[in-house]
This record gives C-alpha cells, structure tokens and sequence, in this order.
C-alpha cells in the first residue's frame, strides 16, 4: 500500500469531520462573496445615481430581495460589500499581527535574557485588559478609518501571537534539529527563520483562526459604537448601526440581515478552527 | 507575599501613568473641544478666552503636567461638558454599570455551572449536545447585536420589556440603585442577559472541560467505591476541585463585563460609565475619557491582584510554588 502522504492525511481526517466541513464550506462562500461582491451584486450601493430615495425602507421580498435601508439602497449588495470591508480588516491586521507577533515571540525565545523579560511582561499586562478596553483607548486616540482600524486591531491581538509562539518556539529549541543546524554553522537569522519559525507555526495558525474571527466582531462591535470605519466604507457593523434607528418602528432588515452575515462569518471561521484546533495538537492526536 | 503585592502595587502605578500620558497626548492630536464647546458663531477673541479658562492655551506638556500634579491628589480635572469635576461625574454613573455587571454575573454562573456540570456528567446525551452548541453560538455572536435581536423580539415584537433605559432608582447607602424593585429590574433585565451571554458560554464550558477532567481521577473513584452517595460525590467532591480554575476565570470575567458594559449600555441606552465614555469622546470631553480609563484601569489591576490573592488561598499548591 501506498504510503499517505501527511498533508493529504491532514486533508482526509479534516473532511471526516462532518461540523468542519459544513464550516469550510460556509467560509468558502462567504470568502467568494466577499471577493467577487462587484460583479454578483444586483447594485452598486455606493454609486448614489443608481439610489431611488422612493425605494428606501422597503420590505424584504419584490424588487429587492432582503428589502432596502433608509437611502433606498438594495440590503443584499450593501451586505455583500460590507463583508468585503470586515474581513480585509479582520484578514489583514490577523496577518500583520501573526507576522509581528510570531517573530517577536520567536525571536524573544531564541533571544532570552533581558529582551524576553521585557517583552512578556508587557504581553502580560496588556492581555490582563479586555481587547475591547485596548480597542477603545487607540481608536479615542487615533480617530477613525480603515488604517487606524487596523493598526489598533494589531495592536490588540499581536500579544496573543508572540505569547504562542514564544511557548512553541521555547518547546522548540531544545530539540535535535535545532542542534545540528547550530552545529552546521548556520547563522542566526537562517535559523529563527527557516527552522525554528516553520517549526513553530501550527499552534500560531491556530491562534490565527480564533484571532481573525475575534478582529471580525472587535471591528464591527467598534463600527457599531460608531468609533471604526467612516461612513464612506461601511462595514457589516456599520450597516447594523444604521438599521439601529428603525428597530424600534419594526423595520427589522435593516439590522437582522446584516447581522446575520457577521454571525455566519464568525460562525465559519471558528468551526473551522476548532477542528484545526483538535487535528494540530499533538496531545490528541491519535495513537 | 507582602513582597508580592508591593510588586504588584508598583507596576499599578507605572501602568496607570502609561495610560494616562499614552491617552492624554493622543487627545491632544485628535480635534479641538473649543470648536464643539463654544457657539459656532462666536468671534476668535471669545474662543481664546475660554480656551484659557479651560486651561486649554497652555503647551501639551505642561496641561499633563498640571494633570498629574492634581491627580496624585485626586482630581482628574473637570469635565468640559459638565462642569464638574471628571470623577465626580464618572462615579455618579458607576452604580449602574456595577449593578448591570452583577446581574449579569448572578446569571451566567447561576445558569453556566449546572449546565456544564450537566454537559460534563452525561456527554452523549442529546441535551447535552445541544447545551454545547448553543455555547459555540453564544461565543459567535456579536454581543451588540444581540442586544438588538433581544430588543426586537421582547420590546417590539412581544411588548414584554422595556426597550431602552434604567428604571426607577431607590437610595441605598447614598447609592441611587434600580434593581431593587420590579419595575426596575423590567429595566435591567435584557441588558444584563445580554451582558451575560458570552460570559454563560465561556463558563458552561469551562465547567465541562474540568468535569469531564476531575471525573477520571482517581479521588473521585475512591469517593464511588466507598459507596458515597452520589450527589455527595459530585456536590461535594468534584465541585470542590473545579471551583478552583472556576473562581480564577469568574473573577477576571467581572473586570471584563464591566469592560464590554460598554457596548451593552449604548446598545440599550442604560446610563452608566460606558455610555457616558461613548459620548465623552464623540464630544471631545477629554478630562472625563482619561478619567474614565484610569478609574477602569485601576479597577481591573485591582480585581486581577484579589483573584491572584484569591486563588493562592484557594489552592495550597500555589502557595508552595511561590515560597521556592
């Protein structure tokens, strides 16, 4: 019998999972929405010529199918873009802080010393304060937008990452591997990063899954609170925000739809990442 | 141990000079509260007047100057909005926040630990699955729009609750607290559900981890095979054995809810110190937002240093670890 190869067992235990694999397939199209949003969505929602303020505040069903907000615009192709603004925010400051924190925590491992006491003890106390808290004094300090966004959510979540990937690296370092590549003279950066970095990776993928899908509701929660994006890139906290003023008079779409995509989004991710969770750790893996 | 908590009060004052210089100087960059303040229409002369009696014409450095030389007395300087001093304003509002949290916490370990004992004790049956999944959801779930699917559903939809606001408050101890009569925990009780929802799922599965955990081991089978009876077991025994990371993660939770009030108290307009920060900084009332963290910050070190006293007390193991 041919011998499996471990990236195709990986792929085999993964798809065993009925809960995951609902999960991938959920996240794959809520990735392709996301992706293809210009060219799916029934309107444009931000080209104002195309906007009917006769159309606003329209029931789901007819013409628009998940009902229109209060300029006119279609729900479904709001959503739709929105999507795209939330999870290149949560993708991108997930991949800036995995790299910044990654090699902090490597480096940091590798290092020792001075250097590593400093850094844990300000990943310590940061991690003793709720993200939310964190969150909020950088953006009452950086004000709005999509970039401010993102450098206050690295700011969050690179502790989590240099935490991880310190105890992985450190778990690392002693082994026989490490050994010969020091003993062939390697110099240092070649061995952080192309031994020890790879090495450490898999329980900082698993942070990665947990981390993008707290970025994704940290920046809607934000969006809503109205201290995230500014109005000209809503995101699906923004559009929520939006629906907000005509809860109370039973215009329920407006919020519920949006609201609905978030859920499935995070949903998504973080079935995905339990069984990515459950398959890279070695204590369960099976015997 | 004495060493310990001096240690430990050190770095309370380094963090909260951190934030407060880190808060202050980026107040200062963002926008100029003069322009909110003041009447659009007024003429420069009358700008720079209040600018001055606000303190607000001196360079950066030496307003934080001032700031911490008041502070070390206790005056995080006044409120641009109110007129009044900042704490004064912020601890006025706190006895909401703190009664929110607590509701909320009642809840989530009221309801989380049975059902994770639940959860823990028959893992295959169907209600315990459904349990679990129902956490996975409550983890999912943005916690602000939840609070809007709980308003459309029991405020507008079934006309059961309140939507927004705080009921009638009643003085006790010179506290202005509402969840003392029924109408008022009307009022409370949809915020403080919502509160409580990411921390219940958090805590059933918490519970079920350990009981699934502490189940397997040996004292618990000596316990059965000494013929126990089985509630003695569970309540006593293993109870007493879980509560020890329980108690940990309870007490940090309570600085967070008190953190995510915030989003809760916008949500459903509950006048408490996170709805006042909100506004705070959208009207640029910079004394009341710096305030703000430095009264959360020094809550959290506080509660974080009495769960690490807490759980050396609670666990004898601790204790030796650190005497080495």
């Amino acid at each position: 019998m041919k011998e499996e190869s471990p990236w195709r067992r990986f792929c085999s235990d993964f798809i065993s999972s009925k809960i995951a694999l609902t999960g991938l397939i959920l996240l794959s199209l809520v990735v392709a929405v996301a992706l293809f949003a210009p060219w799916i969505s029934p309107q444009n929602p931000y080209d104002l010529a195309k906007l009917d303020l006769l159309d606003s505040r329209l029931e789901p069903g007819g013409k628009y199918l998940l009902g229109t907000d209060g300029q006119g615009r279609d729900m479904l192709s709001a959503i739709f873009y929105g999507l795209r603004v939330s999870l290149l925010v949560g993708v991108v400051s997930g991949l800036i802080a995995l790299t910044l924190g990654g090699l902090l925590g490597v480096l940091a491992a590798y290092a020792g010393g001075r250097f590593e006491a400093l850094l844990m003890r300000v990943v310590d106390i940061q991690l003793g304060f709720p993200a939310i808290l964190v969150a909020l004094i950088l953006i009452a300090v950086l004000g709005k937008g999509v970039d401010k966004i993102i450098v206050a959510l690295v700011c969050v979540q690179w502790a989590y990452y240099a935490r991880t990937a310190r105890s992985a690296a450190l778990a690392e370092r002693g082994k026989e591997y490490m050994e010969a590549a020091r003993g062939l003279g390697l110099g240092r950066a070649r061995i952080v990063l192309r031994h020890l970095l790879p090495n450490a990776l898999p329980p900082l993928i698993v942070v990665a899954t947990v981390q993008v899908a707290h970025a994704i509701a940290l920046e809607a929660t934000l969006s809503f609170l109205g201290l995230g994006l500014p109005t000209t890139e809503p995101s699906l906290g923004l559009l929520i925000a939006n629906g907000y003023e005509y809860l109370l008079s039973g215009k329920y779409w407006i919020s519920l739809y949006p609201g609905i995509a978030l859920l499935l989004t995070i949903l998504a991710i973080n079935l995905v990442g339990d069984q990515l969770r459950d398959q890279l750790n070695p204590r369960l893996s099976r015997a | 141990m004495a060493v310990f908590i001096l240690r430990r009060l050190a770095q309370t004052l380094l963090v909260l000079f951190v934030t407060s210089a880190l808060v202050f100087g980026g107040l200062y960059l963002i926008g100029n509260p003069i322009d909110i303040l003041v009447n659009p229409a007024a003429d420069e002369a009358e700008k720079l007047r209040a600018a001055a009696a606000l303190g607000l014409d001196r360079p950066v450095l030496e307003q934080y100057w001032i700031f911490l030389k008041s502070a070390l007395g206790g005056d995080l300087g006044k409120s641009f909005v109110f007129g009044r001093p900042a704490l004064e304003v912020i601890l006025e509002r706190m006895p909401a926040t703190l009664e929110l949290a607590f509701l909320a916490m009642v809840m989530s370990v009221g309801l989380g630990i049975p059902l994770g004992l639940y959860a823990g004790l028959y893992p295959d049956r169907l209600s315990s699955k459904a349990i679990m999944a129902g956490s996975i959801l409550g983890f999912s779930l943005p916690t602000f729009w939840v609070g809007l699917l709980l308003i459309m559903v029991f405020a507008v939809q079934l006309g059961w609750l309140p939507s927004t606001g705080r009921g009638p408050t009643q003085e006790v101890f010179g506290l202005q607290i509402s969840i003392l009569s029924l109408e008022g925990l009307k009022y409370a009780f949809l915020p403080s559900l919502n509160l409580a929802l990411f921390k219940l799922s958090l805590i059933i599965r918490l519970t079920r981890a350990q009981v699934r955990e502490q189940a397997l081991l040996d004292y618990i089978r000596f316990a059965r095979a000494k013929g126990l009876p089985r509630a003695r077991v569970i309540g006593v025994h293993l109870l007493k054995n879980i509560m020890i990371p329980l108690v940990t993660v309870i007490g940090l939770e309570l600085g967070s809810v008190i953190a995510f009030a915030i989003v809760t108290e916008s949500v459903f307009a509950w006048p408490g110190m996170g709805k006042l920060v909100i506004d705070s900084i959208f009207q640029l009332d910079r004394p009341v937002v710096v305030a703000y963290l430095l009264v959360v910050v020094f809550m959290f070190i506080m509660i974080n240093l009495a769960v690490d006293l807490l759980y050396s007390a609670l666990d004898p193991r601790v204790r030796i670890a650190e005497a080495k």
